[in-house]
């Protein structure tokens, strides 16, 4: 129902250069028939294929259990798939790469360390013989991106919670890898902190032309952010037989690029949307 | 109530402990000897003679034996105000005797550092070495350090370098147990942040797991300081020469009972010291999730 025919809107591209602006599905990065079997005759899921193309902010919604975070493990190189291959920039995924950013679900921030050098250590990591005072450009510019700079010096533990996971994004942004994936990011986060830091995240990801992969709960939070939104099943026994879990559907988003949080819902097309997601996950997404 | 109030009443009353510990002392100490003392008038010439050479005097002046606070405060003045004279080996000052014993602790501790931390990393980092690990552990960590004592003897056939190896010996568990412990459960977060980072595993060992475990180490080491500090006493009066223990067994043998609270007295605040130390330092890598 939502056909690709309905993708981007041509306010899009006046935000963007138009050499800049590729073809959608160019297949930057490439997932292949990616099934996980913890019970080898019980797949979590099977036959899970999609495409991402270079600039393109994708979702992901299902339940828990459906094997969402798995597959984004997959793609952080952090887990292996029992069948089926991922692909970015033609190569196979092998293992963890600096070429793939992850904004962990619990921000995973050292803390032994200030907001300062927990950056500087991705950053170190990524350019080891960055010059000392490039390096402390390059770490200050990333924390002014999220707003932190006030903070630069403080340990984890002095910052709340919408803080740390900011310093967590910047963290993945400083190392500017080629792709982003983020884990349910703003899971653990207040409505109203939550919202504050979706735009961030929006203007951030739109100047820079980032590929984002993220998994989330929040219908509204994949409506705001997401080019295309993928829903997932989870795996069920139908008439006796197991069926594992997959994606079920992929929805692309028919607002425009530009919308933002304050009036998404006035945006035509919104409710529509936001039913069919609504719809799938009360109904379809979970056989029970 | 705050915090100083709190902590001068405490004070005050850790003083009147003191008060009420040192008056029992004097009394006890004051309190004339054994009540059935036979008086010397009542003994013939020849009874007197073999009393005294039983060393059982009536007509001396009768001591309990047991000294007072204040001669123990007098001797204490007298060591402390000269810690480090050498009068030949059974006559050193307090001085030396503790940095014969204090070196031997930090050379132990410091051999025991350099083999637990790394076997703990080992072990904690690997399942299967935990699992081929800990038989060996759990035989040896239960062993008084001192029943070590003849095999040390015995094998590196040296009384100075037997004291070292007993240190180590029991000093190696706790932190070997406690740097596996901790290593192990560095949160899997901070890990797969070192992971998709690409940092070499040198660098993950040192700047993520190290500091991540620090805590617990420093806990393990602490432990240990305090259980080789018991130990290094009941060794030197074992092996005897130099040190603490030594100078409390040396003195016992002189039956110098003021030297030898004296020397308690020095045991006591010096274990003390050395655990404010381990207690600053985990202070120091602490961190607040």
């Amino acid at each position: 129902m939502w056909s690709e025919s309905r993708t981007s809107e041509p306010l899009s591209t006046l935000l963007h250069p138009p050499k800049t602006k590729e073809p959608l599905m160019n297949g930057f990065l490439k997932v292949e028939q990616l099934a996980k079997a913890f019970q080898a005759d019980k797949p979590v899921f099977a036959d899970v294929s999609f495409g991402i193309a270079k600039g393109e902010f994708v979702c992901i919604i299902g339940h828990s259990g459906c094997g969402k975070t798995t597959i984004l493990n997959v793609l952080a190189g952090l887990d292996t798939a029992s069948h089926g291959h991922a692909f970015m920039d033609g190569r196979e995924i092998a293992g963890p790469s600096l070429e793939r950013g992850v904004v962990f679900q619990g921000h995973a921030l050292m803390p032994w360390l200030s907001v300062r050098k927990n950056i500087e250590f991705a950053v170190k990591s990524r350019w080891p013989d960055m010059r000392r005072a490039e390096l402390d450009q390059h770490v200050e510019k990333f924390v002014a991106l999220v707003g932190l700079s006030a903070a630069i010096e403080k340990k984890p533990s002095q910052l709340s919670g919408g803080m740390k996971q900011r310093v967590g994004i910047a963290r993945a942004f400083a190392i500017q890898p080629k792709m982003l994936l983020l884990d349910e990011p703003f899971g653990a986060l207040d409505a109203l902190t939550r919202g504050t830091i979706q735009d961030e995240l929006m203007t951030i990801v739109r100047q820079t032309q980032q590929t984002v992969f993220m998994i989330t709960h929040d219908v509204d939070e994949a409506i705001l952010l997401a080019d295309r939104i993928l829903l997932m099943s989870n795996g069920a026994e139908v008439n006796g037989h197991y069926k594992p879990g997959g994606l079920a559907e992929t929805v692309s988003n028919p607002l425009p690029r530009s919308r933002t949080r304050a009036q998404l819902h006035h945006l035509d097309g919104y409710y529509e949307l936001r039913n069919h997601i609504v719809d799938f996950l009360v109904s379809r997404a979970k056989a029970h | 109530m705050n915090t100083t109030s709190l902590n001068l009443r405490a004070a005050l009353v850790s003083l009147l402990l003191l008060a009420v510990f040192l008056g029992v002392w004097q009394i006890a100490s004051q309190s004339p000897a054994g009540a059935g003392t036979t008086s010397a008038a009542t003994l013939s010439a020849d009874e007197l003679e073999y009393a005294k050479m039983m060393g059982k005097d009536p007509g001396a002046a009768k001591a309990t034996g047991f000294p007072g606070p204040a001669e123990v405060a007098r001797t204490s003045w007298k060591h402390l105000s000269d810690p480090f004279y050498d009068k030949g080996p059974n006559d050193k000052g307090i001085g030396i005797q503790l940095a014969h014993s204090l070196g031997r602790v930090a050379l132990g501790f410091l051999l025991a550092m350099v083999v637990a931390i790394p076997l703990g990393f080992l072990i904690g980092m690997s399942p299967l070495m935990q699992k081929a690990f800990n038989p060996f552990i759990q035989v040896l960590k239960p062993i008084s350090p001192l029943a070590w004592m003849p095999l040390a003897l015995y094998t590196l056939k040296d009384s100075g370098v037997s004291g070292i190896f007993v240190i180590f010996i029991c000093s190696v568990w706790p932190m070997m147990i406690n740097t596996a412990f901790g290593v192990a459960s560095v949160k899997r977060d901070w890990l797969n942040v070192a992971l998709t980072l690409e940092v070499s595993p040198l660098r993950k060992a040192l700047q993520v797991i190290l500091p991540a475990a620090a805590p617990t180490i420093l806990t393990g080491m602490r432990i240990s300081m305090g259980i080789a500090w018991l130990v290094i006493v009941a060794a030197e009066m074992l092996v005897g020469g130099t040190g603490i223990g030594y100078f409390v067994w040396n003195e016992w043998n002189n039956l110098s009972l003021t030297n030898v609270i004296f020397a308690v007295l020095v045991i006591g605040v010096v274990g003390m010291l050395l655990d404010l130390g381990f207690a600053q330092a985990q202070k120091a890598v602490t961190y607040v999730e």
